[in-house]
C-alpha cells in the first residue's frame, strides 16, 4: 500500500510554525509570565520532532542544514559565557542584570542578561532532545 | 644510672646493614670474581666490634641512648637504648651475623644462587632486629618487628620455585603478623594509658599501670605476639615449616635470633605486666608446655632440621617459663626466683651458640651427603669427624651434660622450677608441684632427641651407597663458624661467672630494674658443683638414666605418636582455618551477592525503610499536625482516584504497552495535580517531558522481549510486597511528619519581596531559575547535554565494538 501522507504533510507546513511561534513565545515571556528557557526550548524541540516524524530524516536535513548536537554545545557555551562575563565586569559569576532600552518598534523595553542565559537553556534543551530522539530512531533503523 | 657521651650518634648504626644493602646489589652484578658474602662480612664484624664497647658501661649499671627524629608531632621517634638486655641482644644479632655469613659465604654457592638477593634480605632482617632491642619507642619497635616477619618472609620463601619454601614462608608470615598486629593493639592500649611511647617512661609509671582497666587485655594482647614470633605452643607450628630456608637463615633466623624476638619482648616489659599474676601463669604455663611439646615430637621427626626445630621450639618455651618465674621474684623475696631470670639469660645465649652450630652441622650433613633424613644416614663419624665432635659437643650441651654450657643451664633450670613449688601466691601451692615434673619428664625428652640427633646420624652402620653423594668432610672454611661456636659452648662451661659478670648481670638488672641498684648487687654465683646435697644433681643423674633408657627403646614407644592422629593436629588446624576461612568467606559473599540487581535493591529499601521507621519510633518523631493542611478539594481528590487508578494499572498491567500508558496517564494526572496547585511553569514542562517521555518508551518498546516473571516465585513477590509497602509507609509517615512541624519558616518571602525590584522579572519561578539560582540550572542543562551524549555514545560506541570482534574471528 502506498502511503499518502498529503494531508499530514500539508497541516505540518503550517502548524509547525505555529508551534515554532509558541514556542518562542513561551521563552521570550518567561521572566514575566509562565515560560521560559526549558518549555521554550521543550516546544521548539517537539516542531522539529513533528517534522520528522511527517517527513523522514534525509528531507529534514535538507531543510535544516545544522547539526543539533552542535546546538546543544553551543546552549552550554552561551550559559556558561554570560556567568564569565560578569566575572569580567567583576561581579560574581552569574551575576544577571537588566537594561531599559528604547527601541525603534518595541517601544521602551527591558533587555537583560538572563535572556541570553535563558536562550542558552532554550538551545541546550532542543538540541538534547533532538538529539536523542535522532539517535534512538536511526539506530532502530 | 651512669649514662655516657657517646660522640656518634649510634642509632644510625642500627641502620648500617640496609644501607649496605644497597651496595650488596652493585658488588653482586660487577664484581664477579669474589663471594659477595665476604663484603657483607664486614658489616656485622664491624658492629660487633663497637657494640663490644659498650660492655664496660653496661657492666655498671649503665646505659646509653641515642635519637634521631622521626614523626615529632606524634612522640615517634627512632630511640636506641642499650643497656644490659639490649646488649646482650646486640652482641647476639652481631656476632652470630658474622658467623652465619661467614658459613654462608662457603655454603652459597656463587655461581647457582642468587646471592645478591640473599644478602639484601639478610641485612635487612639484620636492621630490624637490632631495631627490635635496641628500640625505646613502641612504634618504631613495631615497626622494626614487623620488618623481621617481612624479611624472614622473604628469607623462608628463598628458593620461591618450591611449592614448600612458598608454604612455609605464608604461614610464618601470617602467623606472625598476626602476633604482630595484637602487639601492636597492646602498644597502643599502654600509650592510652601511660600517654607515651616510651617503654622506659612506661616502665617508670608500671605501678600506676596495673590499676588501669585495659592493663590485663594489654598483657595478653602483648603475650600474643611475643608467643607468635617465639614459636610457643600452639603458635610453633611456622617453626618447623620455616626450615625450608637456606640453612644459614635457618640457623641464624629460627635459632638464635628472630624466635628470640618473644622473648626479648617478654623479658622488656616484664617490669610492667610482671606484678600481674596472669602473666605468670601465662608465660610459666604456656612457656612449660612448649618445653613438653616440642621436646616430645622431636623425637618423631625424620629430618635433622625438623628436629632442630622442635628442639628450638621445646628450648625456647625453657626460656619463656623460667622468665614467668623470674617475674614472682615481685612478689616473693626468695633469691631463688632472681636466680630463675639469670638462668633464662644464661640459658638463652646457651642456646643461640649450641643451635646455631647444630643448625650449621645439620647444614654441613645436607651439603655433603644430599640428604637430611635421619633414616638414610649413619656411621658418619669416621668421615666427618670434626662435624661429629662439633655436634656432639653441641648435642650434649643441648641435653644438659657436663662439661658443656647447658648442663649448668639446664641444673638451674630444675632448681628454679622446683623452687617454684615453695610460692605461695596465686595458687601455686596446690599446682606447683605440676612445674618441676613437667620440667623434669621434658628434659628425659629433651635428653633423647639429643642423643637421637647426634646417634643416629653419625654412629651405627655405614649406608653411604643409599647417599646421593659419596660423603666427606667439609671445607674447612663451612667449620669455622660451628667450630667457634662450638668452643664458646666449652669455654662458658668453666668461666661461667666472666659470663656473668659481664653479660648477664647487667641483662638482669635490666629485667628486674626496681630489685638491684647495680648489676654487682646480683648475688649469684653459678657453680658446676653444688655437692650431693643438690636437688639439681639428682634430678640430672634422673634424666640422663631415663633419657638413655628411652633412648635405647626408641622402636618400643614410637608407635605412641600414632595415637594423635594426623587429622587433629594443629597443622591440620591451621590448614582448616586458611582453607575454611577462604570458603566461608566466599559462601557469604555469595549468599548475599546474587549479582542481581533486583536482590540489591531490595536490601536497600528494606534497610532505608526499617532504618527511618525505627529513627521515627526512636526518637518519637512521628507528629500529624491537623491544622497545618490546606481543605480538601473535589478537583483535587477526583485527580487523585484517578492517580492512583493509573499507578494500579501500571503495577497490575499484565502487557508492557498498557503500562505504558498508564505511566502516560500517571504523569498526566501529576500535571494536571501542578494546575490545581497553581503550578504553571511546572504543568508546562511536565506536560512536555511526559509526552517526550511516553514516546521514547513506545519507541524503546518495539525492541523489548515479552514481560516474562524473571523466576519470580510467590515467595519472592510476597517479600517485594512487604518491602514495598514498609517504603510507602515510611515515605508516606516521614512526610506528614516533617509537614506537621516546621522548625524554620520558608525564605519564599523574600523571593516574593525583591523579585520585581531585585530582578526584574514577574515570573518567580523563572527568575529564581535563571537569576537566584542560576548555578542550579547551569549544571542542569550540562547534565541534559551529557545525557544526550552519552546515548548517543551508546548506540554509536557499540557499534564500533562488534569490529575487533569480527577481527578476530
Amino acid at each position: 500500500m502506498k502511503k499518502n501522507d498529503v494531508i499530514l504533510q500539508t497541516v505540518t507546513k503550517i502548524v509547525f510554525f505555529i508551534i515554532l511561534t509558541f514556542g518562542v513565545e513561551l521563552f521570550l515571556a518567561g521572566h514575566n509570565s509562565p515560560g521560559g528557557g526549558f518549555i521554550g526550548g521543550l516546544v521548539l524541540s517537539s516542531a522539529f520532532v513533528l517534522l520528522y516524524l511527517v517527513y523522514d530524516i534525509e528531507t529534514v536535513h535538507r531543510g535544516t542544514p545544522f547539526d543539533f548536537k552542535r546546538v546543544a554545545a553551543l546552549g552550554v557555551l552561551l550559559a556558561v559565557g554570560t556567568g564569565m562575563l560578569s566575572i569580567v565586569f567583576g561581579e560574581p559569576f552569574l551575576t544577571q542584570t537588566t537594561w531599559l532600552v528604547d527601541l525603534p518598534v518595541f517601544g521602551e523595553t527591558e533587555l537583560g542578561t538572563m535572556t541570553i542565559f535563558e536562550a542558552g537553556v532554550a538551545l541546550t534543551v532542543l538540541g538534547v532532545v533532538v538529539t536523542i530522539i535522532l539517535g534512538i530512531s536511526e539506530d532502530v533503523e | 644510672m651512669v649514662g655516657r657521651r657517646i660522640l656518634l650518634e649510634f642509632v644510625l648504626l642500627i641502620f648500617l646493614p640496609v644501607i649496605f644493602a644497597i651496595l650488596v646489589p652493585f658488588a653482586y652484578k660487577k664484581i664477579k670474581g669474589i663471594h659477595t658474602g665476604w663484603f657483607v662480612f664486614l658489616v656485622p664484624l664491624v658492629l660487633f666490634g663497637y657494640y663490644l664497647s659498650f660492655l664496660p658501661l653496661v657492666m655498671d649499671g649503665g646505659h646509653a641512648s641515642s635519637e634521631l627524629n622521626w614523626i615529632p608531632s606524634l612522640g615517634i621517634a627512632f630511640t636506641s637504648y642499650i643497656d644490659g638486655l639490649s646488649l646482650l641482644f646486640t652482641l647476639l644479632i652481631t656476632g652470630i651475623g658474622s658467623l652465619v655469613v661467614l658459613y654462608s659465604v662457603f655454603y652459597m654457592d656463587r655461581e647457582k644462587e642468587d646471592l645478591g638477593s640473599f644478602y639484601v634480605y639478610l641485612l635487612i632482617f639484620m636492621t630490624a632486629m637490632l631495631g627490635v632491642v635496641q628500640s625505646d619507642n613502641t612504634m618504631t619497635l613495631y615497626l622494626f618487628w614487623e620488618l623481621t616477619s617481612i624479611s624472614s618472609f622473604l628469607l623462608i620463601g628463598f628458593w620461591y620455585t618450591k611449592d614448600k619454601s612458598r608454604f612455609g614462608a605464608l604461614k610464618s608470615m601470617m602467623i606472625t603478623v598476626f602476633g604482630g598486629l595484637m602487639m601492636l593493639g597492646a602498644f597502643i592500649l599502654l600509650s592510652i594509658m601511660g600517654e607515651t611511647f616510651s617503654v622506659r617512661e612506661l616502665i617508670a609509671q608500671a605501678p600506676e599501670l596495673v590499676s588501669q582497666p585495659y592493663f590485663t587485655l594489654a598483657l595478653i594482647l602483648l603475650l600474643l605476639g611475643a608467643f607468635t614470633k617465639s614459636a610457643q605452643f600452639p603458635f610453633y607450628i611456622w617453626l618447623p615449616d620455616a626450615m625450608e630456608a637456606p640453612t644459614p637463615v635457618s640457623a641464624y633466623l629460627h635459632s638464635a635470633t628472630m624466635v628470640k624476638a618473644g622473648i626479648y619482648l617478654v623479658a622488656r616489659f616484664t617490669p610492667i605486666f610482671g606484678t600481674s599474676s596472669t602473666w605468670i601463669w601465662l608465660v610459666t604455663g604456656i612457656g612449660l608446655l612448649t618445653l613438653f611439646w616440642g621436646s616430645f615430637f622431636a623425637v618423631k621427626q625424620t629430618d635433622l632440621k625438623a628436629i632442630l626445630a622442635f628442639s628450638t621450639v621445646s628450648q625456647l618455651g625453657l626460656i619463656m617459663s623460667l622468665l614467668g618465674a623470674g617475674a614472682i621474684s615481685y612478689h616473693a623475696t626468695a633469691a631463688m626466683f632472681g636466680f630463675a631470670t639469670y638462668a633464662a639469660i644464661f640459658h638463652l645465649i646457651n642456646h643461640a651458640a649450641f643451635k646455631g652450630g647444630l643448625f650449621m652441622i645439620a647444614g654441613i650433613i645436607d651439603h655433603e651427603t644430599g640428604t637430611r633424613d635421619i633414616r638414610k644416614l649413619g656411621g658418619l663419624m669416621s668421615v666427618m669427624p670434626i662435624s661429629f665432635t662439633v655436634a656432639a659437643i653441641g648435642s650434649l650441651s643441648m641435653a644438659g651434660l657436663p662439661p658443656f654450657s647447658g648442663f649448668l643451664s639446664k641444673e638451674m633450670f630444675l632448681e628454679s622450677m622446683v623452687a617454684l613449688r615453695h610460692f605461695e601466691l596465686f595458687n601455686f601451692d596446690t599446682w606447683g608441684i605440676m612445674f618441676p615434673i613437667v620440667a623434669w619428664i621434658a628434659s628425659v625428652f629433651t635428653f633423647t632427641y639429643s642423643l637421637y640427633f647426634v646417634l643416629k646420624t653419625f654412629m651405627g652402620q655405614k649406608k653411604f651407597d643409599k647417599l646421593p653423594k659419596q660423603p666427606h668432610e667439609a671445607p674447612i672454611g663451612m667449620l669455622i663458624s660451628p667450630m667457634i661456636l662450638a668452643t664458646i659452648v666449652i669455654l662458658v662451661f668453666f668461666i661461667p661467672n666472666v659470663v656473668g659478670k659481664w653479660i648477664i648481670k647487667p641483662a638482669v638488672m635490666a629485667i628486674q630494674p626496681t630489685l638491684y641498684a647495680n648489676p654487682s648487687a646480683i648475688d649469684i654465683h653459678v657453680k658446676a658443683w653444688h655437692g650431693f646435697g643438690a636437688v639439681g644433681l639428682w634430678l640430672t643423674i634422673g634424666v640422663i638414666a631415663f633419657g638413655t633408657l628411652l633412648y635405647l627403646t626408641i622402636p618400643k614407644w614410637q608407635p605412641l605418636y600414632r595415637i594423635q592422629p594426623d587429622k587433629l593436629s594443629l597443622n591440620e588446624g591451621y590448614d582448616a582455618l586458611m582453607r575454611g576461612s577462604e570458603k566461608g568467606l566466599n559462601r557469604v559473599s555469595r549468599l548475599y551477592m546474587t549479582g542481581k540487581i533486583r536482590t540489591y535493591l531490595l536490601y536497600m529499601f528494606a534497610f532505608m525503610s526499617v532504618s527511618i521507621i525505627a529513627l521515627l519510633f526512636i526518637k518519637d518523631a512521628f507528629v500529624v499536625d491537623m491544622n497545618s493542611f490546606s481543605a480538601i478539594t473535589l478537583y483535587g481528590s477526583l485527580n487523585a482516584i484517578v492517580l492512583i487508578l493509573s499507578v494500579g494499572f501500571v503495577v497490575f498491567a499484565k502487557s508492557r504497552l498498557a503500562a505504558i500508558i498508564a505511566l502516560g496517564g500517571v504523569g498526566y494526572s501529576v500535571a494536571l495535580f501542578f494546575v490545581i496547585f497553581k503550578a504553571p511553569d511546572l504543568a508546562l514542562t511536565q506536560l512536555v517531558i511526559e509526552t517526550v517521555s511516553v514516546a521514547l518508551f513506545l519507541l524503546a518498546f518495539k525492541h523489548l522481549p515479552a514481560l516474562s516473571s524473571h523466576g519470580e516465585t510467590k515467595r519472592i513477590k510476597v517479600v517485594n510486597l512487604i518491602v514495598s509497602l514498609s517504603v510507602g509507609v515510611m515515605v508516606t509517615l516521614v512526610a506528614l511528619s516533617s509537614h506537621s512541624q516546621k522548625m524554620i519558616p520558608s525564605i519564599s518571602k523574600y523571593y516574593k519581596d525583591t523579585v520585581e525590584s531585585e530582578a526584574a522579572g514577574g515570573n518567580i519561578v523563572n527568575v529564581i531559575l535563571v537569576d537566584y539560582r542560576g548555578f542550579d540550572t547551569l549544571f542542569e542543562i550540562a547534565v541534559l547535554a551529557i545525557a544526550g551524549i552519552a546515548v548517543l555514545g551508546m548506540i554509536r560506541l557499540r557499534v564500533s565494538r562488534k569490529e575487533p570482534n569480527d577481527e578476530n574471528k
